[in-house]
């Protein structure tokens, strides 16, 4: 048997070439058949994979609004800044170049090194936010590898005197606390988007068009004056400093328009530099935190008793002995008097003067003055982490408790609440509404007393603050001051410290057509001084003073220096 | 006497001796698409068009001096060319260097080159000389030493590992014992043999073979790793459609999509940039090599010459399907360059040889028989 097909061969096998022929047209129409179905049949899909590749919309970021105060000053403004970022993988640098860079970004060389060993990795932020001169200089070393994107940096020139109103951003240009995360949506803007194309290393080789145009935040125009606030802060600061208090706060509001013209807080920290930033530091006090007010909501009793006709600024409550007992509890007076008329209670700040008067009126009256001015309920100004206080239901009030709360006590509020009830005496009767931002005039308010009762209530002020009132620190030369101190024992560990005391004054001026409400909160002053009228008046005193002038308010009274009282000339209060 | 004149007619006429018109100008038409296709994969690398210009200067006079070669020559050449081509593999095999986790190259003096790509030709060479020699008794022990003959080869560059080359070589060897007329029965029972063999040699591949006959299957399973080759190089190809998107204007090439643009996968580059049309037009420029090759070798007049010219013709077919194949998703991705179109100058050259040994044919297809 042959092992071959033809034992010589002449010409090539016949079938072997026909056969051969065969599985070439075979190949070739496999070949054309494939090339027909990726480039005939398959290719829309097949370019949209394509393209997929290639193509990228990236985000255009919007320019953060600027914060400003009422004045057009800028308290929050966005600088362009770089911020470096590498491909571990593509980078190539010899250990001077890595050196340099390091140096350039402020970074430990290790730490660098550390980053770009990171093999795993398609994307590492080398350093975030750096300026746009040290990121020419970056570009400059030409490291294939490391590449640079455009961000914004928040800057706020106003620093810790503005920064619990104004809060800041994070490190994403988002608002984190205050003003910036209040009005993030309208200060952030819309961020735009381009088409471009980039290649394999995701570099742009090709800008092709934009898809949406960025749209810049919006300017914020706060009711906010900057010279104020650094008034408000400044006295604050220091009679923080000078009382070794923990903390204070001060509101600064316009009687008239509702806003705030300013709003401090001690402790504070610097925005710019947030390395070491403590809770303390961080609480906006007078917004977010709430206290027994004490003799300060003394007003609102003797305004409810006023309002229903129980009693006539004259009228005459027996003080003696200076205390009162109410099922087990006694209310003390610091310095019992006899009878006192209904002004003198304020005056003098009795608070058994102020709970005989509260006894005398029905428990949902009370309640529902408490409740209009504000108290227990947020002020609903936009502001994050705004407190409402605890104001009890009525129903639930013992006798005991009705007592105490007409002169600040077992009811809670803000310094905001507060500065913002007092509008109420400051505007013949009405609640102003508050404004953040700047408004264009005067606005109407929701009327909760009569207007004979807000001047009577105006008048017992303004004794409050005449030599034999508890407040006569808080004059002002030549504008007639109307306020009211408090003092009021904190409380802890469920009852009341001996030693430890919340001292405060909320006052209105001028006293004949009223334009600022400023309330002022030392907590626990522990240099000897703890009244409200030794500690807080001067405050309010100082920044009043500097306000008026600033607004350009006119005076009222006299320009003669104020007389401070001697030793023991002025009233010692109890709460 | 007559004294030689050197005449601008002469010259030519000696120049174009032996030179198949018709294959020179098939040779240059696939030569020119390439080098304007390498210009456009090369916008990053522009050393690359002048380089493989080069390449073809020396590839053109390799093919002019074949020619001049008759195959009566050629086959003194056989047995030598072929022991050379086998210790130069196993001296790769002991020193050779190695790029790319593979050891191909071996250096010889200034320069280094793959010994494989000698074995294409010279494969063919010495069995084409076997078959030639043994025409007139042709038995089992003529075919087995030819099979022989062709699996040690083989088996040295498959272990390199160069798969690309391994199968050419392999295809090259194995046409000239297809036509030589090995038993259909034989032939069937090697086939089945070989099936059956597959499990164990799946053992013997390396992992990066295996993966990439496992990507063939489905590359979507490792988009970014043994897949990306294919998947990238399909939608190339697809994006180009039917008219292409212009010469120097595929973004998959320009934006470095494309993995191993200048060589194995310049297709891609030339479909996307071409399209369909494009490749009609060097499917159809290697359908009239190839025609014209079958036809040289149809017409050749000893065996020798017969069997070399058909398995040199079927290789440039195998070297094209293959290539053709693996890009457009098809086949598995083996080494094989495009012919004549892709960077590279040791497989121009081996090309222009095979060119240059069919022209010498063609042009001795009339001499006697010895």
């Amino acid at each position: 048997m042959s092992f071959a097909s033809s034992p010589a061969i002449v010409r090539l096998p016949l079938w072997r070439s026909r056969f051969v022929l065969l599985v070439l047209l075979a190949a070739f129409a496999v070949l054309v058949g494939r090339s027909l179905y990726l480039q005939a049949v398959d290719t829309d899909f097949l370019q949209m994979k394509g393209e997929s590749r290639y193509s990228r919309v990236i985000e255009t970021p919007a320019t953060r609004g600027r914060i400003l105060d009422r004045n057009g000053e800028a308290l929050a403004i966005s600088t362009p800044v770089k911020s470096v970022w590498a491909i571990p993988e593509d980078v190539s640098a010899g250990p001077a170049q890595l050196a340099r860079l390091a140096k350039l970004l402020g970074v430990d060389a290790r730490e660098l090194q550390t980053k770009l060993a990171d093999a795993e990795r398609d994307f590492v932020y080398l350093k975030r936010q750096i300026p746009p001169e040290t990121a020419d200089q970056v570009a400059a070393l030409g490291i294939p590898g490391i590449y640079q994107n455009r961000e914004y940096r928040r800057y706020y020139p106003g620093g810790e005197v503005m920064t619990h109103v104004i809060g800041f951003t994070g490190v994403e240009d988002s608002g984190q606390e205050g003003i910036e995360l209040a009005y993030q949506k309208s200060l952030a803007g819309n961020a735009g988007s381009r088409r471009v194309i980039k290649d394999r290393l995701g570099r742009i080789v090709e800008d092709v068009g934009s898809v949406r145009s960025a749209q810049d935040g919006r300017d914020l125009i706060l009711a906010l004056d900057g010279k104020i606030q650094s008034l408000a802060y400044s006295a604050l600061k220091a009679a923080v400093e000078q009382h070794r208090a923990r903390a204070g706060a001060i509101v600064v509001l316009d009687a008239r328009s509702g806003e705030l013209l300013a709003l401090a807080n001690v402790p504070s920290y610097n925005p710019n530099n947030r390395g070491r930033l403590g809770g303390a530091q961080l609480r906006n006090r007078a917004m977010t935190d709430t206290f027994e007010p004490g003799s300060t909501l003394k007003p609102f009793t003797v305004a409810v008793a006023l309002e229903l006709g129980k009693v006539t600024p004259s009228s005459t409550v027996q003080t003696a002995p200076g205390r009162l007992t109410i099922a087990n509890y006694t209310i003390h007076d610091a310095h019992p008097a006899g009878a006192l008329t209904v002004a003198q209670i304020i005056q003098k700040s009795s608070n058994v003067g102020a709970a005989k008067l509260a006894l005398s009126l029905p428990r949902e009256e009370m309640w529902a003055l408490f409740h209009e001015v504000g108290f227990g309920a947020q002020p609903d100004i936009g502001f994050p982490g705004e407190a409402s206080g605890r104001l009890r239901e009525w129903k639930q009030w013992r006798p005991i408790e009705q007592a105490t709360m007409a002169y600040g006590h077992g009811i809670s509020v803000s310094l905001v609440q507060l500065a913002r009830a007092y509008s109420v005496f400051a505007r013949d009767g009405e609640l102003a509404p508050l404004s953040l931002v700047k408004l264009d005039g005067p606005v109407t308010g929701k009327r909760v007393i009569a207007p004979e009762t807000a001047h009577a209530v105006r008048e017992m002020l303004e004794l409050a603050v005449q030599p034999g009132g508890t407040g006569p620190r808080a004059r002002v030369m030549g504008y007639r001051v109307a306020g009211k101190t408090g003092t009021a024992h904190k409380q802890e560990n469920g009852g009341y410290s001996a030693h430890k005391y919340l001292s405060s004054f909320v006052g209105l001026a001028p006293a004949s057509d009223p334009r600022l409400v400023i309330a002022v909160m030392i907590d626990e002053p522990s240099a000897g001084q703890y009244y409200g009228g030794a500690v807080a008046a001067p405050v309010f005193s100082q920044v009043m003073q500097g306000a008026l002038r600033r607004l350009g308010v006119a005076p009222d009274a006299p320009m003669r220096p104020i007389e401070l009282p001697g030793e023991g000339e002025e009233a010692k209060e109890s709460t | 006497m007559e004294l030689i004149q050197f005449t601008p007619r002469r010259i030519i006429a000696r120049l174009s001796a032996g030179i198949d018109g018709a294959l020179l100008m098939i040779a240059v038409a696939l030569v020119a698409l390439g080098l304007a296709t390498l210009y456009s994969a090369s916008y990053d690398l522009p050393a690359r068009v002048t380089g493989q210009a080069m390449n073809l200067l020396v590839a053109f006079g390799l093919m002019w001096l074949m020619a001049q070669i008759p195959p009566q020559t050629l086959m003194r050449f056989a047995v030598p060319a072929y022991a050379a081509g086998l210790l130069l593999l196993i001296a790769v095999a002991l020193f050779g260097d190695v790029v790319n986790g593979a050891r191909r190259w071996l250096h010889v003096g200034v320069t280094r080159f793959q010994p494989a790509e000698v074995m294409k030709i010279a494969m063919p060479l010495m069995l084409a000389w076997w078959f030639h020699r043994h025409e007139a008794s042709l038995r089992a022990r003529e075919f087995f030493v030819a099979g022989v003959m062709l699996v040690v080869p083989v088996v040295l560059i498959a272990r390199q590992p160069d798969l690309g080359t391994a199968v050419l070589v392999a295809a090259a060897g194995f046409y000239v014992i297809f036509f030589a007329g090995l038993s259909w029965k034989v032939l069937l029972g090697v086939g089945a043999a070989t099936l059956a063999g597959l499990a164990p040699l799946w053992g013997l591949l390396h992992d990066y073979q295996r993966r990439r006959i496992l990507t063939l299957l489905d590359p979507t399973q490792d988009p970014l790793g043994a897949g990306y080759h294919i998947i990238q190089s399909t939608i190339a190809v697809g994006s180009g459609g039917i008219g292409g998107k212009g010469w120097l204007k595929g973004t998959q090439t320009h934006l470095e999509f494309i993995p191993e643009k200048h060589t194995d996968f310049i297709l891609a580059v030339f479909s996307e940039e071409f399209g369909l049309v494009g490749n009609a037009l060097l499917l159809g420029l290697y359908i009239l090599l190839i025609a014209r090759g079958l036809m040289i070798a149809a017409n050749a007049p000893t065996s020798f010459a017969r069997l070399l010219a058909a398995s040199i013709t079927l290789t440039f077919f195998t070297y094209a399907f293959v290539n053709m194949g693996m890009v457009t998703g098809i086949l598995p991705v083996v080494g094989v360059p495009l012919p004549f179109i892709s960077y590279g100058g040791t497989a121009l050259a081996t090309l222009f040889v095979g060119i240059g040994i069919l022209m010498s044919i063609h042009k001795h297809r009339k001499l006697v028989q010895t």
